[in-house]
């Protein structure tokens, strides 16, 4: 299988990584070879978080070059938008679209860009947004909008969607099991 | 043979276990955290959070010592702290395997510098070992063990953030059973009188010549074959970046950085046409190989010193083409990271920046006071510095005639790391700063450790939990008191007060990490009939707040997702418009 490239965006707190953990997972469960690069450490301070995913049969860089993503999962409007220029042409976009405000915009130094919905349109011909954040609330915790975006961006990952499932049980905590899959299964149900 | 998708940390923690290593002592730095992080959940072992990295080497070194294999931990400038110790280790040997494990930061992803750790192994006249993926981390640390007892000499093991943090899978080993050693007793050979010592320096260089022998024939340097017309020797991270980018290439892939292989570096480049040096930083393997009358072709001169290496920064060096791509989305506001909403930080900066006061600052999350709207950090160097370079400016400042008192920013962890001697100093010395240490109960921004004043140990059992403010008495403080960061209009009072008054004073602030310990509050939320939009709330330099502009004023929003309820923007409303009843 030739190395298909994902980028996950977001904000440090948001559950990025869990993201990425799982995807990783599900591709090694196939027998894939995979990579995954993630920052630790300042990022959870409300920083710019970036995660990479990479799985094929042999993978050698865990960092994707520009204009090489196949898949960019965008936890943030803002955040998917400054990762755009890594998306090959024909790259697919699913992001949230609830912003989360930067502390230029808290201290009232800088306004959030209003366009940023049609910014992503203009850079990407293959967008998928929802409100990844409702939909996290209304299964009962916004932590889970990693699950939510997770079941969402399934059907353009070539994964098998059972070893998914799989890795999901592995890579979360007994007693949250429940909730995050009720968080995937919502995420899935965005099918337009 | 199970399979597992394992950061570079992780293999090195499977791998010291793996290797038979009893005693692995560290302090929390990224990236190299997680080892003793995923070390300190295992059992039969001594893994434990040093006070810092000094301490935590000579902590491995006693293991080596007793005779058990042991690891240190630290990230690069941590090896600074730790340089001491590293340099006479050199000297004197070991007993059972030394590891010294060094993760460097090309990038500066977490750190205050791009330091290249590997001139430490010149320097020390020590092999230095990197790992290219978790597999070889895994491996590579009982080759480095290995190493240390076969030739008597601490090893470096070195990594760097995408090794360290970059998942790869991982085949596990079977774990090798170990002869402890018995505990060390060769006087001359341990004790470093400069008699003993001159001895031990003919055998160093003797040992680093053996080495250069044993760099020939180690399969850590492996060519990985392919076409001939440019040859790349590489290491770590780059091996993976020039395998991307040139997948058709002759490699020599360099699993020891030092010494270095020179026959078979020689051997390389008569067979190809020209040869390529790839690295990060500096250009260690580079300068060494031209030192060997080598002619390098495409080296520092077209790979950059500062900053990481990509994929691509290769094959547009290679092919001397820059293909078109597209530019990032321009004109996006920056996302730098912030104080979490709910910390105690944000009161005590809230008051500094209101009083404009010259700030010293430190290593930990209250460094993001240098950032906006607080802008109230005024230098940051390294861990402690904070309380000796007040001092220092204080006495220049006084020699100068100028009515000044500068402040030293803190926190808990860090001042046990290296602020103690710096407040020894500033009482001994006649010091005029005040000290103001932000006791939040944990190593915060590493990811919340423990640490010698929390009270626990790395695997969370009771321990003496240090007072803070007992030492600071004992040390002679003139006055030391407890302050509430989060009131911050007796903060303010207080430090006028500490400000006016002659001599060293330290104000404490004892408040759990509200990340660390879970702690939230009841949300706030704004009442927009009263609130007069004069947006002194948003001085607090909150996420949770923001600003909703309504015609000519507009008033202020409070993001209850976000918000703790800490109440600090509430205590700036001058309206009472910030409710969380």
């Amino acid at each position: 299988m030739n190395v298909f490239n994902i980028l996950i965006a977001g904000v440090g707190g948001q559950g990025v990584l869990l993201t990425s953990k799982i995807i990783a997972e599900a591709a090694l469960l196939q027998g894939l070879d995979v990579k995954q690069s993630e920052v630790h450490g300042m990022a959870q301070r409300g920083g710019s978080v970036l995660s990479q995913v990479r799985f094929g049969d042999k993978v050698f860089s865990p960092i994707i070059s520009e204009g090489e993503a196949d898949l960019l999962i965008g936890f943030e409007p803002l955040e998917t938008a400054r990762y755009l220029h890594f998306l090959r042409d024909g790259g697919i976009v699913v992001y949230n679209t609830h912003p989360i405000g930067t502390i230029g915009v808290s201290i009232g130094k800088e306004t959030y860009p209003q366009d940023i919905h049609e910014t992503i349109k203009r850079h990407a011909s293959k967008v998928h947004a929802f409100n990844a954040t409702s939909a996290a609330v209304e299964v009962g915790e916004k932590r889970a909008v990693n699950l939510v975006l997770l079941g969402a961006a399934l059907r353009f990952l070539p994964l098998d969607p059972g070893g998914v499932d799989n890795a999901i049980t592995n890579s979360v905590p007994k007693k949250l099991l429940e909730l995050n899959r009720k968080a995937y299964l919502a995420g899935k149900a965005q099918s337009a | 043979m199970t399979k597992a998708i394992l950061s570079g940390n992780e293999a090195i923690a499977r791998g010291f276990l793996e290797a038979g290593g009893k005693l692995a002592a560290a302090y929390p730095g990224t990236p190299s955290t997680e080892v003793l992080e995923t070390l300190s959940r295992e059992k039969g072992i001594h893994a434990e959070w040093s006070t810092n990295e000094k301490v935590a080497l000579e902590v491995a070194i006693g293991g080596s010592l007793s005779g058990v294999r042991s690891l240190a931990c630290m990230k690069h400038v941590g090896v600074n702290v730790a340089a001491d110790p590293l340099m006479t280790v050199a000297y004197t040997g070991v007993n059972a395997g030394l590891v010294l494990m060094v993760a460097d930061d090309p990038g500066m992803f977490s750190s205050q510098n791009e330091q290249d750790s590997r001139h430490y192994a010149r320097m020390a006249k020590i092999p230095c070992i990197e790992p290219t993926d978790s597999g070889e981390a895994r491996a590579y640390v009982r080759a480095a063990f290995e190493l240390s007892e076969a030739f008597d000499t601490p090893v470096i093991l070195r990594t760097t953030t995408r090794i360290s943090h970059c998942k790869s899978v991982v085949a596990s080993a079977e774990p090798v059973t170990v002869k402890d050693r018995d505990l060390a007793q060769d006087v001359p050979k341990y004790v470093m009188l400069p008699a003993n010592a001159k001895k031990r320096h003919l055998v160093v260089e003797e040992r680093l010549a053996k080495l250069r022998q044993w760099a020939d024939t180690t399969p850590l340097n492996e060519v990985i074959e392919g076409r001939s017309d440019i040859g790349f020797i590489t290491n770590g991270i780059s091996y993976q970046y020039v395998r991307e980018a040139v997948p058709d290439a002759m490699v020599l892939k360099l699993g020891m950085t030092y010494p270095l292989p020179e026959q078979k570096i020689r051997d390389f480049a008569a067979r190809v046409k020209r040869l390529a040096v790839v690295e990060e930083l500096d250009g260690f393997i580079e300068e060494q190989i031209k030192a060997m009358g080598i002619t390098v072709h495409l080296g520092k001169t077209a790979f950059p010193v500062c900053g990481e290496l990509t994929s691509r920064t290769i094959r547009e060096a290679v092919t001397g083409t820059v293909p078109a791509c597209k530019l990032p989305v321009g004109g996006l506001i920056v996302r730098p990271p912030t104080f979490c909403p709910g910390c105690s930080h944000r009161g005590l900066y809230t008051v500094i920046a209101k009083l404009k006061l010259y700030v010293s600052g430190d290593i930990g999350c209250y460094t993001l006071g240098a950032l906006p709207p607080f802008s109230s950090m005024h230098t940051c160097i390294c861990m402690g510095a904070s309380i000796s370079g007040a001092h220092g400016i204080s006495r220049g400042l006084a020699l100068k005639g100028v009515k000044q008192k500068p402040v030293a920013v803190i926190g808990d962890s860090t001042f046990l790391h290296s602020g103690i001697t710096g407040l020894i100093d500033m009482v001994y010395n006649g010091g005029d700063a005040l000290v103001v240490i932000m006791n939040n109960d944990t190593t915060g921004m590493t990811g919340g450790q423990e640490h010698a004043g929390t009270g626990r140990t790395a695997q969370g059992a009771a321990s003496p939990k240090l007072d803070i403010g007992k030492l600071c008495q004992a040390i002679g403080a003139k006055r030391v008191r407890e302050i509430d960061a989060y009131d911050i209009k007796d903060l303010e009072k207080i430090m006028k007060e500490e400000l006016a008054e002659p001599g060293t004073a330290v104000l404490i602030s004892n408040q759990p990490c509200v990340l660390r310990y879970k702690v939230s509050k009841k949300a706030y939320h704004v009442d927009t009939k009263t609130c007069t939009g004069c947006k002194m709330c948003l001085k607090s330099g909150c996420i949770a707040l923001s600003f909703v502009p309504e015609g000519k004023k507009g008033h202020a929003e409070v993001d209850a997702l976000l918000c703790n309820g800490c109440g600090v923007c509430s205590q700036l409303c001058a309206t009472k418009s910030m409710i969380n009843t």
